[in-house]
């Protein structure tokens, strides 16, 4: 595994109003390791998320994705840098096929534009056709087989999670964020998505994982940083994190001996 | 001549060209949940470009067919049209994207004065009529005339409906656009250039527009800078009709107000007993716009509102 730093996330804040939603946080991930973001509720991990991919601008700090600043892009030459994204509550376009939203995933990665549209030349076609083929493995890739006719609002929950991996990573991401992404899955799903986590990984994606699952954090995180109010409480590797006072406090809610109040 | 069977010609004939105006409207609904109520105007001004360069050409080159002539029309007006919908876009609405609703609805509605307006200053206050260039033949169907015209603007509209859904359907740009128009915020997270997409859809809404505004003005023989005004409103009377955002909807409903539209006015008199005649015709797209808001506020193939999230 190399030890490059792919996403250099430094001194980021974002206040809403007077709220501080994050307070000078950074973070920095390694290309190709799987690096967990945990903490409780309302610490501030999906803020940070929305920071990073351009939906919120920055109230102060920067973040980098393999050296170049991402801070004042539009989410959608974010998404062009190498940067993709699931969401915490599924946000598919339902009424459009499963297939459809991954072949949308490939619009960073395609160029047709309205002439094409409106001449389908020969190259929109070879193009179109591309893009059905690379969305129709993405989706084998993810388990999602004959699928793709199906409305994705009418896929099952668990395929439904899938699908928005195979759109992310239709994108071509250096840097793959999820948010949650096995929220309300039955054991048996939650260990095959941690097993598509971990070929993501031997594939070469570097995985940002946003996961109130401890167990599923701990077994598959490289690195683990905590949040709390906003405040990164530790970073380190899944075990000292688990060990560590202030993150113990943080989940607990009381403050045990010895340790700062944050 | 049988008069049931010649209305639904003139209205299947007059509902197709609401229904190429209605797209417009329907279109931009929805991706920005804007009524762009400049669309009329839009189409207007296509009607005067092209009339402009057809008046131009018969004059410069008397021995052209009128079919080549009015092409030429329509060639030029196409891209007039894309370019001032690519400018009221960026110019008008883009800077109130994230304004509350109302007041890109009132940009709008000022956009479509300030046109109205310079097409007075630009063309004048009377009417501009269309040279008669165009083949009159007529044929007789099932008791009913159809003119060469009539079936040039039903077979033109239809292949433009035809087009416009294969690109929505089958092509990048049409993916991003329903994409965009489901949620702009996670199509921009996948690497859609929403602005684009926006800018997209009024240059294409506004192409189609400039054929109906050629369609209007060829079939009614004149074009004014009050034209846009009453088509605009029965186009977007149309749009609500088929379910406003629907793009089928709107090719649904255009058909059925100018068929509605017509039958009406066929047969006013005798229902009314000579009271009202033919003119009130134009009462009939907001009985209709009134009845579906009152009964069907989503549009005869909308989606329920209330699915919307």
């Amino acid at each position: 595994m190399s030890t490059a730093s792919l996403l250099q996330v430094s001194c980021v804040t974002k206040r809403f109003g007077g709220l501080a939603a994050l307070e000078e946080v950074s973070l920095d991930v390694r290309a190709g390791e799987i690096y967990g973001l945990i903490g409780p509720n309302g610490a501030g991990k999906t803020t940070l998320f929305n920071c990073m991919t351009g939906l919120y601008s920055l109230t102060s700090g920067a973040v980098k994705l393999a050296g170049a600043p991402l801070q004042g892009l539009k989410p959608h030459q974010i998404v062009k840098c190498g940067f993709a994204r699931t969401f915490q509550n599924i946000r598919l376009f339902a009424n459009m096929t499963a297939l459809e939203n991954v072949m949308v995933g490939r619009h960073p990665r395609s160029r047709a534009g309205i002439l094409g549209a409106v001449l389908r030349g020969r190259g929109t076609r070879a193009e179109e056709a591309d893009i059905r083929d690379q969305a129709r493995s993405l989706m084998d890739y993810v388990g999602l087989h004959n699928k793709g006719r199906t409305l994705a609002g009418h896929l099952a929950y668990g395929d439904q999670r899938r699908l928005e991996i195979a759109r992310a990573l239709a994108t071509e991401p250096k840097l793959l964020a999820l948010d949650e992404p096995v929220a309300g899955m039955n054991p048996s799903e939650r260990r095959q998505m941690g097993e598509l986590f971990l070929r993501l990984r031997a594939g070469g994606v570097t995985l940002l994982l946003i996961e109130h699952d401890v167990k599923l954090v701990m077994g598959l995180c490289d690195r683990v940083a905590v949040l709390d109010y906003g405040r990164k409480i530790a970073e380190g590797d899944a075990a000292s994190v688990q060990r560590d006072a202030a993150v113990i406090a943080a989940y607990l809610g009381s403050t045990p001996v010895g340790a700062a109040p944050t | 001549m049988d008069i049931f069977a010649q209305q639904l010609v003139n209205g299947l004939v007059l509902g197709s060209i609401y229904a190429l105006v209605a797209l417009g409207y329907t279109m931009v609904y929805g991706i920005l949940e804007l009524i762009n109520f400049a669309h009329g105007e839009v189409t207007m001004i296509g009607a005067m470009v092209a009339l402009t360069v057809i008046g131009v050409l018969a004059g410069v080159a008397p021995d052209l067919p009128g079919v080549l002539v009015v092409l030429g029309g329509i060639l030029v007006a196409i891209p007039a049209c894309m370019l001032l919908a690519f400018g009221i876009e960026k110019i008008a609405y883009r800077p109130l994207r994230k304004a509350p609703r109302l007041a890109p609805l009132i940009t709008a509605i000022g956009v479509s004065i300030i046109l109205q307006n310079l097409a007075m200053l630009i063309w004048g206050r009377q009417y501009v009529s269309f040279p008669e260039i165009l083949p009159t033949t007529k044929f007789e169907v099932f008791g009913a005339h159809i003119s060469l015209l009539q079936i040039a603007i039903v077979v033109l509209a239809l292949t433009i409906m035809a087009c416009l859904w294969l690109l929505v359907e089958r092509t990048r740009l049409g993916r991003a656009m329903r994409a965009t128009a489901q949620s702009r915020e996670v199509a921009e997270l996948m690497g859609v250039n929403v602005d684009r997409v926006i800018s997209a859809t009024f240059i294409i809404g506004a192409a189609i527009a400039a054929i109906a505004g050629v369609m209007v003005s060829a079939y009614y023989g004149l074009a004014h800078y009050y034209m846009g005004f009453m088509l605009g409103l029965k186009a977007f009377s149309a749009a609500v009709l088929g379910g406003i955002g629907n793009i089928a909807g709107a090719m649904l409903g255009g058909l059925l107000l100018g068929v509605i539209e017509a039958l009406g006015a066929g047969y006013i008199g005798d229902i009314t007993g000579g009271f009202l005649g033919s003119h009130y015709q134009d009462v009939f797209a907001f009985f209709v716009l009134i009845g579906v808001l009152v009964f069907r506020p989503s549009g005869l193939l909308g989606e329920r509102v209330a699915n919307r999230a």
